[in-house]
């Protein structure tokens, strides 16, 4: 089976006064039809993976790889018009903070229904329709309401699941969520994670899962890559953590989140310069 | 609709103790230097200044408030009915200015954003620049000896050419409104060409000044988060840029033309000048050398009720546009 997307020696790098700042370090990493998870901490280069692989970077940001491959689209020369075809179509991105990611000016209704219409010749009516149907697979409660609801009306978590429909309703082949649970308490993450599972086994999608919380991605995950600064420092399969090695992923796997708080505390966790220099680890496959 | 009420109250007590503290006699304004006293002391009674000032004051409120500021000693006529003349000349300059500052200006201030740094957004600077460092009555000198002078494309000073003066019946008083509703093209077009030179240097200043802001806002804009969202569900860079950036700076886009208009309602008296433009600035201007006080105090009165009326105005579309104000 062809992977869905082949990344090889990423990286990010920003100008800044005092030199460039590379944000993600020379990363390899392949998608399969698969739910592949992103640990690290803040910081360590998550969501410019998730942007870069969209070349969605912004100015001054600078974007090189080996190798960037999406189905037979060749990511690394693809003209900007041809990004635009596969951005929400092919894959999309779940973005991480809804309180920013969503027009403020601009109702819930016509933001779903828009990431539709972009990609489908299909009439308002039905375009309308199927967000209904969308916000109510994302258990959006009253979503006929919701519909015509303006960004600062709605909860944070219903924000999230907002965010959620409108990348799902274009049927995309790959998915990445940036942090899409975050903003929610612990039961209603539980049923969106179930939603979000639910819809990419039915729809047969690659998804890749940002986290900081690598309990959370453990029990949700086929495959898991853990960041550091930049890098990929570890992969491994989700059911055999128990096996990881690096001492930062044990770090990761020692600081037990408490339920009220589901990120784990990494301020106490030790860190070793080392682990900075160390090559990434490839998780091409 | 209060701090309204106390503004314009404000208004009214400077213009008020501005009247009384000029030295300026305002029985001898009204009776002339060769009356005996016996007329001095009937219009100074009639005046109602034996009365303490607060009395005054009131007496000033409720004829401002009935639209009395009294008669003009130079024109002989009533202040209010003076205003109502030259006003619609200042009303229609400033409109078309506007009309043109907004017209060009925030398209190219929309532009400079989106291309930042490249040749357009150098235009756009080089535009804001000149509109700043120059002053008015020397672009308006310039433009009146090349445009009228050496090419010949537009009409000289004045609002209409002397052939052309009341030929249409008055309506609105905007001469291009009015040569319009009669149908009369070449009164429409001598109007034009007369005003279009003065309209487009005040334009000028305004595109200057609205260009800028434009800029500024839609570079915080096209930063934000949600920029990012529009583009990752793959909307093409137009829609992006007009149906999400600039939505979100309507609001802010409204402020910034109300005060441009009232800049150029109340300000534009360098222009009225160099273009013999029968408007409220030179009226005021002319009143004043002529130490004409009531004149001067009225053609305030009304600019700054304007200018309050003119925020009002601007922050009802405020409420209009911007969802989170409802
Ligand atoms: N425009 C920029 N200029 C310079 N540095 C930047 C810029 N944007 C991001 N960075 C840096 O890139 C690094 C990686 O950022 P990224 O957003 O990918 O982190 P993250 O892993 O997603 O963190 P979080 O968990 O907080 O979301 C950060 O250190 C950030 O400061
Ligand atoms: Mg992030």
């Amino acid at each position: 089976m062809t992977n869905l997307l082949d990344v090889e020696n990423l990286r990010v790098t920003f100008p800044t006064r005092s030199g460039t700042f590379e944000a993600v370090r020379g990363i390899s990493f392949s998608l399969g039809r698969e739910r592949l998870g992103i640990v690290g901490e803040s910081g360590s280069g998550k969501s410019m993976t998730g942007r870069a692989i969209l070349k969605l970077i912004r100015k001054p940001g600078i974007v090189t790889a080996d190798r960037m491959r999406m189905g037979d689209t060749n990511l690394l020369t693809a003209s900007e018009r041809e990004m635009r075809r596969i951005r929400g179509r092919h894959a999309s991105m779940i973005m991480q903070d809804p309180k920013f990611s969503l027009n403020p000016v601009m109702t819930v209704g016509s933001q779903i229904t828009e990431a539709l219409l972009t990609h489908e010749k299909t009439s308002r009516a039905e375009a309308r329709k199927r967000a209904v149907g969308m916000l109510d697979a994302v258990a959006i409660r009253n979503p006929e309401r919701v519909m015509g609801l303006y960004p600062h009306e709605v909860s944070g978590g219903m924000g999230q699941r907002i965010m959620i429909a409108m990348m799902l309703i274009p049927n995309p082949e790959i998915l990445i969520a940036d942090e899409p649970t975050s903003a929610l308490d612990v039961s209603v993450q539980l049923q969106v994670l179930e939603i979000m599972d639910k819809l990419v086994t039915d729809r047969g999608m690659g998804l890749i899962f940002i986290s900081h919380d690598l309990n959370l991605v453990s029990n949700f995950c086929d495959r898991i890559l853990i960041m550091y600064a930049g890098r990929i420092v570890e992969v491994c399969q989700a059911g055999k953590l128990h096996e990881a090695k690096h001492p930062y992923t044990i770090g990761l796997l020692n600081s037990v989140p408490d339920l009220e708080h589901p990120r784990p505390r990494l301020d106490a966790l030790q860190r070793d310069p080392a682990w900075r220099e160390a090559p990434s680890v490839s998780a091409l496959t | 609709m209060l701090t309204v009420a106390v503004t314009l109250l404000g208004l009214l007590f400077v213009t008020f103790m501005i009247g009384r503290v000029m030295p300026i006699d305002p029985v001898l304004a009204v009776i002339g230097e060769r009356a005996t006293q016996a007329q001095y002391d009937e219009v100074f009674l009639e005046l109602g200044l034996d009365k303490p000032l607060i009395t005054q004051f009131a007496i000033y409120v409720n004829d401002v408030l009935h639209g009395d500021f009294g008669t003009s000693i130079r024109t002989g006529k009533l202040v209010s009915e003076d205003i109502g003349r030259v006003f619609p000349a200042t009303l229609e300059l400033a409109t078309l200015g506007t009309l043109i500052g907004v017209f060009l200006g925030v398209p190219l201030g929309v532009l400079a954003a989106v291309y930042r740094g490249r040749w357009i957004d150098q235009v756009a600077r080089f535009v804001g620049l000149i509109g700043y460092s120059m002053p008015i009555f020397w672009l308006g000198l310039m433009g009146l000896l090349i445009f009228y002078g050496i090419l010949g494309w537009v009409a000289g000073p004045g609002r209409l050419g002397v052939f052309y003066q009341g030929l249409v019946p008055e309506r609105s008083g905007l001469l291009l409104l009015d040569s319009l509703l009669a149908g009369d093209w070449t009164v429409f077009k001598d109007a034009f060409s007369h005003i279009i030179l003065p309209a487009s240097l005040l334009g000028y200043y305004s595109l200057a000044y609205i260009s800028r802001m434009t800029r500024s806002f839609m570079l915080e804009q096209l930063n934000s988060e949600y920029i990012t969202t529009a583009r990752v569900k793959g909307l093409s860079e137009w829609t992006v840029i007009w149906r999400h950036a600039f939505r979100n700076i309507r609001i802010q886009l409204i402020t910034v033309i109300a005060l441009a208009y009232a800049n150029l309602l109340e300000g534009s008296v360098l222009t009225e000048i160099i273009f013999a433009w029968p408007g409220i600035g030179q009226y005021i201007t002319t009143s004043l050398l002529s130490n004409d006080m009531n004149s001067v105090l009225g053609g305030t009165v009304v600019i700054g009720t304007i200018f309050v009326a003119l925020n009002i105005f601007s922050d009802l579309l405020y409420r209009f546009f911007d969802p989170r104000a409802k």
